[in-house]
């Protein structure tokens, strides 16, 4: 379970994220939806202990991130936004330094990482370092770190920006082949990749949650029944 | 195996990763060995010791240690990468130890590429063995000062530019602490309580007495608290301004 709980944030006097509450339970893969500004990082940098909220707290798998943080990240993957990693390392010293942290050791250390260079296909930039990487390649290396001790929850934070449609689509198929009993929370403005991957969409503007429901569902409350018509009507409102 | 030892020895291999690490030890060694033997007259002394060579480390640090600090933590937080390494599980504790200790001991390789002026003094007499190796541990607790100074300031800032400039000045301070440049700054205005204090607190003191080959406890403890004392104020500092 992830559960947050009146979660707030402010930069100045502006509030990045607004008094936000939600739970997500495993198997559910909850898309975090909104217009750049809206909040989702922010958030994401909190429940993941990064940033220090100013009130409400975050849970994940009972584990309060700010009470027992290194309990609570260790249940977690997280692919930060922009996908950072160590440019000085090569692909397989940087997954290496991961597993290490992780404390996979032995036989699990090796199977797991052969497990995320066949799943991402990394085989071919194995000793390229990270700075000489593409877009694309880095993305993958970040999502490769983000699932390398098969956490429970996995919280992604823009997994798809940067990569071209055939890549899109395999980070697609690997989410929807981790899914299954496992929590994932995808941020994006992709609303096609949300209608492909997510079973919930949560829109938030101004760090509120506009709406909380499946994909399907608000689709279906336009009516084109397309959901970036549904999107462009609550958040267009919302910067007026 | 603690996650300390994990960061430290990942930092160590970045320091030798890129060719930063050969420049600054050729460049140390250079520098020990123009200041020992031009600056310092090594020969013209006719003497079987190595202070030449010891007392002009506190300004060679003061330019070099900031040069390998600057980047600890500002590249960290310009990359982004911070964001990585602080949600992983551990402790920012381990994080600044790690960052710490992999610096210090790339400094201690660099130190241990002049033992052949060591071997030198005593293939042509016979030096005190015991002072020299007191004025070496003298260098290394120094060096980790200064990196301590240097590694704050580096969480500071996300500019390696500014972190070096800020770091040389401060530097530079604790250095002189215990002379008239300094102490005449805050001697006309502060009681002579804190003016004695602010003295108390100059590297090349503690250093001297040290490489003289008297180790007291004192002038280790020193080193070592103000050490500790600047690497917790690293933690804060990276905990205020990580997300900026």
């Amino acid at each position: 379970m992830i559960e947050v709980e009146h979660l707030s944030k402010r930069f100045g006097d502006r509030y990045a994220v607004d008094d936000l509450s939600f739970t997500v339970a495993p198997g559910e893969v909850l898309g975090f939806l909104g217009p750049n500004g809206a909040g989702k990082s922010t958030t994401m940098k909190m429940i993941t202990g990064f940033l220090t909220p100013d009130s409400g707290s975050a849970r994940i798998m009972g584990h309060d991130i700010q009470k027992s943080p290194v309990e609570a990240k260790r249940t977690f993957g997280y692919l930060p936004e922009g996908a950072p990693g160590y440019s000085d390392m090569t692909v397989a010293q940087f997954l290496a330094f991961i597993a290490d942290i992780r404390a996979l050791t032995g036989a699990q250390r090796q199977s797991r990482i052969d497990a995320v260079i066949a799943d991402i296909h990394l085989h071919d930039v194995l000793g390229q370092r990270l700075d000489t990487l593409s877009k694309g390649f880095r993305r993958r290396v970040g999502l490769a770190q983000a699932i390398l001790h098969d956490p429970q929850v996995l919280i992604l934070d823009e997994p798809t920006d940067g990569l071209d449609p055939n890549q899109k689509h395999e980070v697609r198929k690997l989410i929807q082949g981790m899914s299954k009993d496992k929590i994932i929370v995808v941020s994006t403005h992709i609303l096609e990749e949300v209608e492909a991957v997510c079973s919930r969409a949560m829109i938030i503007s101004r760090g509120k949650i506009l709406a909380d429901d499946t994909p399907q569902t608000l689709s279906g409350k336009t009516a084109s029944g397309r959901l970036d018509d549904y999107f462009r009507d609550i958040t267009a409102g919302g910067l007026s | 195996m603690s996650a300390t030892k994990i960061i430290f020895r990942r930092e160590l291999a970045a320091y030798f990763a890129t060719p930063l690490a050969y420049i600054f030890i050729v460049i140390f060694l250079m520098l020990t060995g123009v200041f020992t033997f031009y600056l310092g007259n090594f020969f013209a002394r006719g003497q079987a010791d190595l202070q030449s060579f010891f007392n002009f480390h506190p300004w060679l640090y003061l330019f070099l240690i900031p040069a390998i600090s600057m980047r600890i933590w500002s590249e960290e937080r310009k990359a982004g990468t911070i964001e990585l390494l602080l949600t992983l599980p551990i402790t920012m504790g381990q994080a600044v130890w790690g960052k710490f200790l992999a610096a210090w001991a790339f400094i201690a390789i660099a130190l241990a590429g002049t033992l052949p002026i060591w071997i030198t003094v005593n293939y042509l007499g016979e030096p005190d063995n015991g002072i020299i190796i007191a004025a070496y541990i003298g260098s290394l607790l120094m060096a980790g000062a200064y990196l301590a100074v240097g590694i704050c300031i580096s969480a500071a800032t996300k500019s390696q530019v500014i972190a070096f400039i800020v770091s040389l000045m401060v530097c530079f301070v604790f250095t002189l602490a215990g002379f008239p440049l300094v102490l005449d700054v805050f001697s006309s205005w502060l009681p002579s309580g804190i003016t004695d204090a602010i003295a108390s607190l100059s590297f090349l003191t503690h250093f001297q007495a040290i490489a003289k080959g008297v180790i007291d406890l004192r002038d280790v403890i020193f080193f070592a608290a103000f050490i500790a004392a600047w690497l917790y104020a690293s933690a804060i500092v990276i905990d205020l301004k990580k997300a900026d």
